[in-house]
């Protein structure tokens, strides 16, 4: 993975050294809450219900097992023994103190992190497929551009005070598992007609209250203008963004107003005139940040291992737990292993200070000391031994962690809603509980089969509702707390918008009414047939008649 | 009143005219208004100096044809979340290549003006309840940066060796 060198190590120095003074002002009461705010939130530090909220910057998901080790030292020294893993491959801490800010962004320093970013009218941090560089699907590994991208919209001068917040996520696989259609700007690296490798540029992707799907903007660029093209994008939305209204702010209100064509119009016409051509790589460049990504050293391993095929026959938990939770490693006998944090008991995300140094103890014995987080939040140990998968499995249930339910009902993307966020209308965690110990029958979920449902506490939808083959949407209903169903979103190549269902719930009667989706699902499915493909055959109305069929 | 310009304190010896106001003597910055309404007035005027101010929803090639005529060209932040004269910034100095003075003026604060320098300002009027002396430090906020702009013709990892 990356390496800061000299000139990163500086910046950060230089960054933490600016917010520690920005912090004593504000402490000394020499610049105003108002003020402070863009500054705080720029760097990651919110204001919530109880208490200040920290988000820490993982780009593109990517973690050392020294800086887990060091995320879970910094949940002991500044937090309450936990940490929260978000949406964004980013993680949070609910409870620093403004006062000790400055001492916990050098303690993050000493391990190349930072909250950078992470917040604030700005480019966020960068996300990126899971399974970059060992997926079998991919065309190219997109890490090294996400490091490329991250340097380059790092304070960047121009675009530090956007209309809005500002999502980039890339992919380089056929299969999107970064949700790059729901960005504000996304990039494939695909080939062209001449069988070269160049981005597909997607634009006005979100979620939130007017949930949109990317457009394409280009077909395909060279590799080589993916800065100057990024630029261009950025500065027709900082020049015509709206700015009167923080709803309509977003970069797909942009191109939905201006439509496609012309939006193309205006970025095309910024590019052909570009301000820079050192913006352009060269290949120097692009081989410098490759040569940071190269696969571990890789023994020869046979295909297939006997006592795991024998484990397979023999353990039905275990064999579920391979189903679910173990992808195909591009190498010959590894495994892809993801680690679910989706715990009944457990709010969705969460993990303790101890949980996080005994994961780091596993990337360091089965996975080359690295780890990656995954926009569902969840971890991935990326390169381990097939004939490692049954010693692995059995210290991760040893750890709590050995839940089997990866993209099945219970692996639910969920805010943290009105337990901590002051923009929530109701409580998520809750909910995603009662899922959770509702179908607490692991052979039940299992046969439901790839099932994703997503929880949002308010319409900025960072639960991702939207996306759920099955959405939950927290509202507030005369003071009361209310949830709407959406059925029908997908996060992936075919990228959809859920639809609402009808008249929202109470908390008593939302999971019941999910019981009921769920049976209408079972009832009507084909062989195989997974729940989206079933709703998209079927349509709305066998779901509506039933859940609504007693009121 | 004192200004930051070119990183020192000066006293601003240019006076900004409001709409109605008659056109005095001496260094004198215009809205882009007035400039399109009297545009022969302004530039008849003998020994005095001509600057524009644009609003933040006034782009760089309003007067992109014009510069020649501006020894000041003034961008106006509303608020200092409006990030839109960064672009204009560096728009009107590296596309148009304008050499006068780039003057930031309105809600111009220390936290923003390392950045507003980046884009090409070199003149502030610090928001005027706030300490010039202070607002200085801000350039020595970063002395590395990523990107290529006004101030820096090339990247980072054009210049790592």
């Amino acid at each position: 993975m990356y390496q800061y060198d000299k000139f990163d190590h500086q910046l950060l120095t230089e960054r933490n050294r600016q917010l520690r003074d920005q912090v004593e002002r504000r402490l000394r009461g020499e610049i105003s809450e108002t003020e402070f705010r863009p500054l705080r939130l720029m760097n990651g530090l919110y204001l919530q219900l109880h208490a200040y909220m920290l988000r820490v910057a993982i780009p593109y998901g990517m973690l050392s097992s020294a800086q887990m080790r060091q995320l879970a030292y910094i949940a002991r020294r500044y937090d309450r023994d936990y940490a929260h893993f978000t949406t964004r491959q980013n993680i949070q801490y609910n409870w620093p103190k403004l006062e000790e800010l400055p001492d916990l962004l050098d303690d993050l320093a000493k391990v190349e992190m930072h909250a950078i970013q992470t917040s604030g009218n700005c480019i966020r941090n960068i996300s990126t497929d899971q399974f970059a560089g060992v997926a079998g699907d991919e065309i190219e590994d997109p890490r090294p551009y996400a490091e490329i991208m991250r340097q380059w919209s790092t304070f960047h001068p121009e675009f530090s005070y956007l209309p809005r917040k500002f999502k980039i996520a890339f992919t380089g696989a056929t299969e999107d598992r970064a949700a790059v259609a729901f960005h504000d700007l996304g990039f494939k690296l695909v080939k062209n007609d001449a069988g070269e490798i160049g981005f597909q540029v997607l634009a006005g992707g979100g979620m939130g209250r007017t949930p949109m799907v990317a457009k394409v903007v280009r077909e395909w660029i060279p590799k080589k203008h993916l800065l100057s093209y990024a630029e261009s994008i950025m500065r027709i939305y900082n020049a015509y963004g709206r700015r009167d209204n923080m709803y309509k702010a977003r970069i797909k209100i942009l191109v939905h107003e201006l439509g496609i064509e012309e939006f193309r119009r205006e970025v095309d016409e910024d590019f052909e005139n570009t301000l820079s051509q050192s913006l352009t790589l060269d290949d120097a460049e692009i081989a410098r940040m490759q040569a940071y990504f190269t696969a571990p050293d890789y023994e020869d391993l046979p295909a297939t291992d006997d006592s795991v095929d024998m484990l397979l026959e023999s353990n039905k938990r275990f064999r579920q737990w391979y189903e679910r939770n173990v992808t195909p490693h591009k190498v010959p006998g590894y495994s892809i292993v993801t680690i679910s944090l989706k715990v009944a008991g457990v709010a969705p995300g969460d993990t303790t200070a101890d949980q996080m140094d005994a994961i780091a103890d596993l990337a360091d014995e089965y996975s080359f000391g690295e780890l990656r987080t995954t926009h569902k939040q969840n971890l991935v140990l990326s390169d381990v031994p097939l004939a490692k998968l049954p010693e692995l499995w059995n210290k991760l249930k040893a750890l709590s962690l050995g839940a089997a339910n990866v993209e099945a009902l219970t692996d639910i993307i969920c805010c943290p809603g009105l337990d901590y966020c002051q923009l929530a209308n109701a409580r998520s965690i809750p909910i995603s509980q009662q899922i959770s110990d509702k179908f607490d029958d692991l052979d039940y979920v299992h046969d439901l089969g790839d099932l994703r449902l997503n929880i949002s506490g308010c319409i900025n939808a960072c639960g991702h509702h939207h996306a759920g083959h099955i959405g939950i949407l927290g509202v507030d209903k005369k003071g009361e707390e209310f949830y709407q169903i959406t059925l029908g979103g997908s996060p992936g190549n075919d990228a959809s918008i859920g639809k609402i269902m009808g008249r929202a719930f109470s908390g008593d009667d939302i999971v019941p009414a999910i019981e009921k989706v769920i049976d209408v699902y079972l009832e009507n499915r084909q062989p195989e047939e997974p729940f989206l493909a079933c709703y998209r055959r079927i349509g709305m109305d066998p779901f509506k008649e039933r859940v609504y069929a007693d009121h | 009143m004192q200004i930051i310009k070119d990183r020192a304190i000066v006293e601003d010896d240019w006076h900004h005219v409001e709409n109605g106001e008659a056109l005095p003597d001496g260094k004198i910055i215009v809205t882009l208004d007035r400039w399109r309404e009297e545009r022969d007035a302004l530039i008849g005027r003998k020994n005095s100096g001509l600057g524009i101010q644009l609003s933040s929803d006034q782009e760089a090639k309003d007067i992109a044809d014009d510069l020649e005529h501006f020894e000041v060209v003034s961008l106006h932040f509303p608020v200092f979340r409006d990030g839109r004269p960064f672009t204009t910034a560096r728009l009107l100095r590296e596309r148009h290549g304008f050499a006068g003075e780039l003057r930031a003026v309105g809600d111009v604060l220390r936290d923003q003006i390392f950045y507003m320098h980046r884009c090409g300002f070199n003149s502030f009027v610090v928001r005027e309840d706030r300490s010039v002396e202070d607002a200085l430090k801000a350039f020595d906020d970063f002395t590395i940066t990523y990107q290529s702009a006004a101030d820096e013709e090339l990247p980072l990892w054009r210049r790592r060796g």
